[in-house]
């Protein structure tokens, strides 16, 4: 697993939860939010596929780290490799 | 009510699973073609349904569909539909002017019972994987609510529950509001899911009252000596219904006239019908529109294919048509199932055009008539071009603890 993985894992989930964006030039230092036309429900459906797909938790105090690809891969990278080393 | 404004219906949008728009399904019904076919149903196997085909994609995003509800989809294509359908340009319309009526039999039985079995089937029962989309799509305004999201209205909107004499029930309560006021424009009607909830097939076997056939379009068969039951059905149909002074200064095309209607309760049972309260209903209906018997051309019948139900609408007709010998009878449930909070209208509508081309459509499925069904002026077999033409239909919609809701429309003379 590499930051780069995450990032497509998160983007796959975004491609579920928003099937009408083109997703073809999403930019990792860019807010999710400000160039996706994302809201709070479809953050809280990305919480729960990571959830459902990947049994990885966000608590709610760290829904924040989830703003971009690359605070996603920073944030969530650990997470993948400690469900990895499991 | 005869000072009252008079309300007209000036737009028609519908599915159901004889078509996705009023010419299709209406030519369907004549020529005798059933729209039920089988349909997968969680733990219960392939069952007869009515199952609807439209395109989703005509009027919502694919994060809409996905966000939002079956019924939602089903109540924004039929909006979508009679708006169009109404000639409304809504970019010159005042949204805030604009109420959505949506009768339903219930909500949210499709959404909990699949959240109930993914969490049972794939999450150990873990409250955690349960949606956070789990309340807006229960709510009970949610398909007149989608309506409003989509389209961006924001006048009054809500649904009336009123078991299977709902889709009468969202029409009279369009009328009312128009008459109050509260709106220019009501979007009225029904919609329904049912067929994705399988309590709803259950709970019939479970009483007794669902079809069974080895041909699933032979499963509806109302006032047949062999039918053992209902036929589950999803659909919608909305109107457009406007003040009549309104519908002739924009010069609106004008479908019909609501002639009058009423709404009682049996007051006696959860289930069982009361075919003294439907004959009560009928004759108030009748009262409120200023008509005799003699003045119905059609009885659009709400029968659903039960033993004792269609029992007891035909003693309620016949005690009040016993004498109209002009008078003729059909059923729509018999070619799409039973739509639910729909039914009404979607069986209203199927009947319409009988204003203009003065055919009756049949009952499908009669064989062998259950001798206490027998009415005089039943249509069966093939439709019927009525002698004289149509020119008001009285509408019959009833449901459980004992709902009766009767709709008449009559061709609109100026």
């Amino acid at each position: 697993m590499d930051k780069d993985k995450v990032k497509q894992i998160v983007l796959d989930i975004i491609a579920e939860i928003a099937p009408d964006e083109d997703l073809n030039d999403v930019k990792s230092d860019v807010r999710l939010r400000d160039q996706l036309d994302l809201d709070s429900m479809d953050f809280l459906d990305i919480v729960m596929e990571l959830r459902k797909q990947h049994g990885i938790d966000v608590p709610e105090p760290e829904y924040r780290e989830l703003e971009s690809l690359d605070s996603c891969a920073n944030y969530l990278l650990p997470k993948f490799e400690a469900g990895a080393a499991a | 009510m005869n000072q009252l404004p008079r309300i007209v219906l000036t737009g028609i949008g519908l599915t159901c699973p004889l078509g996705n728009d009023l010419p299709t399904y209406r030519e369907a019904l004549l020529a005798g073609k059933s729209g039920v076919s089988l349909f997968p149903v969680r733990n219960m196997g392939e069952q007869p349904a009515g199952v609807c085909d439209f395109d989703q994609k005509k009027y919502q995003k694919r994060k809409e569909i996905r966000v939002g509800t079956r019924a939602g989809s089903i109540a924004i294509f039929c909006a979508n539909e009679a708006i169009a359908h109404a000639n409304l340009d809504l970019e010159k319309v005042d949204p805030s002017r604009i109420g959505i009526y949506l009768g339903i039999t219930e909500h949210g039985n499709v959404e909990t019972e699949t959240e109930v079995c993914q969490l049972f089937d794939h999450y150990d029962e873990d409250i955690k994987y349960w949606t956070h989309h789990h309340n807006p799509r229960t709510v009970a305004n949610n398909p007149a609510g989608e309506i409003t999201v989509n389209l961006g209205l924001t006048g009054p909107h809500y649904t009336i529950g009123a078991a299977c004499a709902a889709g009468n029930a969202g029409i009279i309560q369009g009328v009312q509001q128009l008459r109050l006021g509260e709106c220019d424009f009501a979007l009225a009607g029904g919609v329904s899911e049912s067929i994705r909830a399988y309590g709803i097939f259950a709970g019939f076997k479970s009483q007794g009252a669902l079809a069974s056939h080895e041909d699933p379009t032979r499963a509806s068969r109302p006032f047949d000596k062999g039918r053992n039951g209902i036929v589950v059905s999803e659909g919608g149909c909305i109107y457009v219904l406007e003040r009549l002074d309104d519908a002739l200064q924009r010069d609106a095309n004008i479908i019909a006239e609501v002639a009058g209607y009423r709404i009682n309760s049996d007051g006696t049972d959860y289930v069982l019908p009361n075919p003294v309260r439907q004959e009560e209903c009928m004759r108030q209906a009748l009262s409120n529109a200023n008509m005799q018997p003699e003045d119905i051309d059609l009885v659009s019948t709400h029968a659903t294919s039960t033993p004792q139900g269609d029992e007891q609408e035909c003693k309620a007709i016949r005690n009040l048509f016993g004498e109209s010998i002009g008078t003729k009878v059909n059923n729509t449930k018999s070619f799409i199932g039973h739509s639910m909070g729909a039914a009404g209208a979607i069986e209203l509508a199927g009947n319409i055009p009988s204003f203009e081309d003065g055919m009756v459509h049949a009952t499908l499925n009669v064989d062998e008539i259950d001798p206490t069904c027998a009415l005089p002026g039943l249509v069966t077999g093939q439709a019927i071009k009525k002698e004289g033409g149509v020119s008001v239909i009285l509408n019959n919609s009833f449901g459980m603890l004992g709902i009766n809701s009767v709709l008449i429309l009559k061709k609109f003379k100026a």
